[in-house]
């Protein structure tokens, strides 16, 4: 077991080189000149050669990345052009937002998605098989902030029960939260939800039709524990994975939600960077959530030794 | 499936044909039909639209839906029905092209690379790099380098999608060139080339034409997605998510703005993907109706 885990954590190593080389090299893949790009249409000559120089745009590019590599692994994502200020300090003012909107949807779409595949496994062909898959077929259709807005009509504007947007701190009351990221965790939620129920079903279907499912039906196992005791955890593996994989859909739709539901996160921060061209802003939030990203999947990986003992025996290549 | 039946049999009996697809493979004809509907609406813009979808009428802006303007119309007084009409060109146009880019050059990078062992193992780490970022902000932050235009977001949401067309056909190419007929062609004086073309990519088009309709759904709701937050195409170009991004201001009086192109964008993303799936089933029924 340590075995695979040590080789899993070393194999991360290079994935963690390769995304920071992406997203450096993504402002030097662009034709032109990086430091007219980022100062703007408007620049003088002397406001580029600043900007050249504040950046070390003037260095070999193996030194500039080196130099970014750097600072990035001492917590220096570089400097805001427009404001000024440390991205990461930046960063860490608009975290708790983006947290608590992130975990509230994993948490709101495990708990919804997984026991609604088991059930649509369970009663495959039923009319809660269809609405379960037909659910998940629209799930993938609708882009994030549409969903979004359809909400934001149906519960804050016609039923009025919700609050239209915005964010209340935790340390204002959790009532207030909570009730604040109802809607937009469902929006951001749904694909993440479609993904889960769609793979939930398709394994549990797997295990259902298993010999040892068979005997344990046999032998009058209460239908409850034969789905949740014996055949999800069976069918488990492929439904953490896709969990972890899906947490990219999360990062990337959280930017979204935020702009439609005025969530002050670090989502906004993005759009307002890619509105004001601040490139070390849109470079360090790729970078960090490219890296989150990462790590989640990293802890998938070691999960799968828990849940299946088989995966560290094999030598898990 | 329909190569065995002769020409004349075909022509013969083309209603009968598509009863036996809507029967057996509902999920394709469903598709199908709705696509049809909507590329033959967006062709025939012109003639469904009724006004400009670039006309502005200051004395009929925010204007709910009616029997004069179908979806309303925005803040410029411009009508939503036509401009959704027209703006559907831009966004079929954009899955396709992303669609055909992505699938070509995945399929390049693919074939070299379970081809070549050194090849291998850098292109598969720079696919690895790259499918570690999200793709939406990959997506972003490549249009925030760019100026932005139609030919830069197509390209953009490409570069996002590529890796998972690597991935799938360097499974294909590494299965295949261990089977005996490979070995045969090797042993008979087959040039790479040759084996390349008539052995090894007959193999992975299937599976990849069907990664081909997911992407170009895909790129579809990712233009949506980078137009919303002014990362996509440019403002003047009326396409989908430009009408939308329009909207967000006006959504709690106008809400006709958003959710008009909204519905018909998840209606035309929700048939390529019944097509996509429904054609995975076809040629692989093993795993119809788990998925």
């Amino acid at each position: 077991m340590w075995g695979y885990i040590a080789r899993r954590l070393l194999a991360t190593i290079p994935v963690v080189a390769i995304v920071a080389l992406v997203v450096f090299s993504i402002l030097h893949v662009a034709p032109g000149d990086p430091a007219a790009l980022i100062a703007g249409d408007q620049a003088t000559p002397e406001q580029i050669a600043a900007i050249r120089g504040k950046l070390r745009l003037d260095l070999p590019l193996y030194e500039q990345f080196a130099l970014w590599l750097g600072n990035a692994l001492h917590g220096d994502l570089g400097t805001s052009i427009f404001s000024n200020r440390p991205v990461a300090t930046l960063f860490l003012q608009r975290l708790e937002p983006t947290v608590a909107l992130a975990v509230m949807t994993a948490v709101v779409a495990v708990v919804l998605a997984v026991p609604a595949g088991v059930l649509a496994a369970w009663r495959a062909g039923s009319l809660i098989d269809r609405a379960v898959m037909g659910m998940a077929v629209l799930g993938f259709a609708f882009p994030v902030f549409v969903v979004g807005y359809i909400l934001i009509y149906l519960f804050a504007m016609k039923l009025r029960i919700l609050p239209i947007q915005g964010y209340r701190p935790i340390a204002e009351g959790f009532w207030p939260f909570l009730q604040h990221l109802v809607l937009p965790s469902l929006a951001l939620g749904l694909s993440f939800m479609a993904l889960i129920a769609r793979i939930t079903r398709a394994s549990m279907l797997e295990v259902l039709g298993q010999d040892y499912i068979r005997t344990a039906r046999a032998k009058g196992l209460p239908t409850r524990r034969l789905l949740f005791n014996h055949a999800l955890p069976n069918a488990a593996v492929p439904i953490v994975t896709i969990i972890g994989v899906g947490v990219a859909l999360l990062l990337g739709g959280v930017v979204v939600t935020e702009s439609v539901f005025a969530i002050p996160g670090v989502g906004r921060l993005v759009v307002d960077a890619i509105l004001a061209r601040d490139y070390p802003v849109i470079q360090g939030v790729l970078l960090i959530f490219s890296l989150t990203y990462v790590a989640v999947n990293l802890i998938v990986d070691l999960i799968y030794v828990l849940i299946d003992p088989r995966i560290s025996y094999r030598g898990g290549s | 499936m329909t190569a065995a039946v002769s020409p004349a049999h075909a022509l013969g009996a083309p209603r009968r044909r598509v009863r036996m697809l809507a029967r057996r493979h509902p999920a394709v004809a469903g598709g199908m039909a709705i696509l049809a509907v909507v590329v033959l609406a967006t062709l025939a813009a012109p003639w469904l639209a009724g006004h400009d979808p670039l006309f502005v009428d200051p004395l009929a802006r925010l204007r709910p839906p009616s029997a004069q303007y179908w979806l309303g119309t925005d803040a410029l007084g411009r009508d939503v029905w036509s401009r959704t009409v027209y703006g559907g060109r831009v966004s079929l146009v954009v899955g396709v092209a992303a669609a055909a880019i992505a699938t070509a050059a995945g399929l390049l990078i693919g074939l070299v690379s379970g081809y070549s062992r050194i090849a291998d193992a850098v292109l598969m780490r720079a696919m690895d790099g790259l499918m570690s970022i999200p793709s939406i902000l990959l997506a972003i932050a490549l249009m925030a380098v760019v100026q932005a235009s139609l030919l830069t977001v197509v390209v953009a949401i490409a570069v996002v999608e590529v890796p998972r067309v690597v991935r799938l056909v360097r499974g294909v190419v590494l299965s295949v060139r261990e089977q005996p007929y490979v070995e045969a062609a090797v042993v008979a004086g087959s040039s790479f080339a040759t084996i390349l073309r008539r052995h090894i990519l007959p193999n992975t088009l299937a599976s990849v034409v069907v990664q081909a309709t997911y992407i170009g759904a895909a790129a579809i709701l990712i233009e949506s997605l980078l137009s919303f937050l002014g990362a996509g195409t440019p403002p003047e170009v009326a396409s989908w998510g430009n009408i939308m991004a329009e909207g967000r201001t006006y959504f709690l009086v106008a809400p006709w703005i958003i959710l008009s192109p909204g519905i018909v964008l998840a209606v035309t993303v929700l048939a390529i993907n019944l097509l996509g799936d429904g054609v995975r089933d076809m040629l692989d029924p093993r795993f119809a109706g788990r998925l």
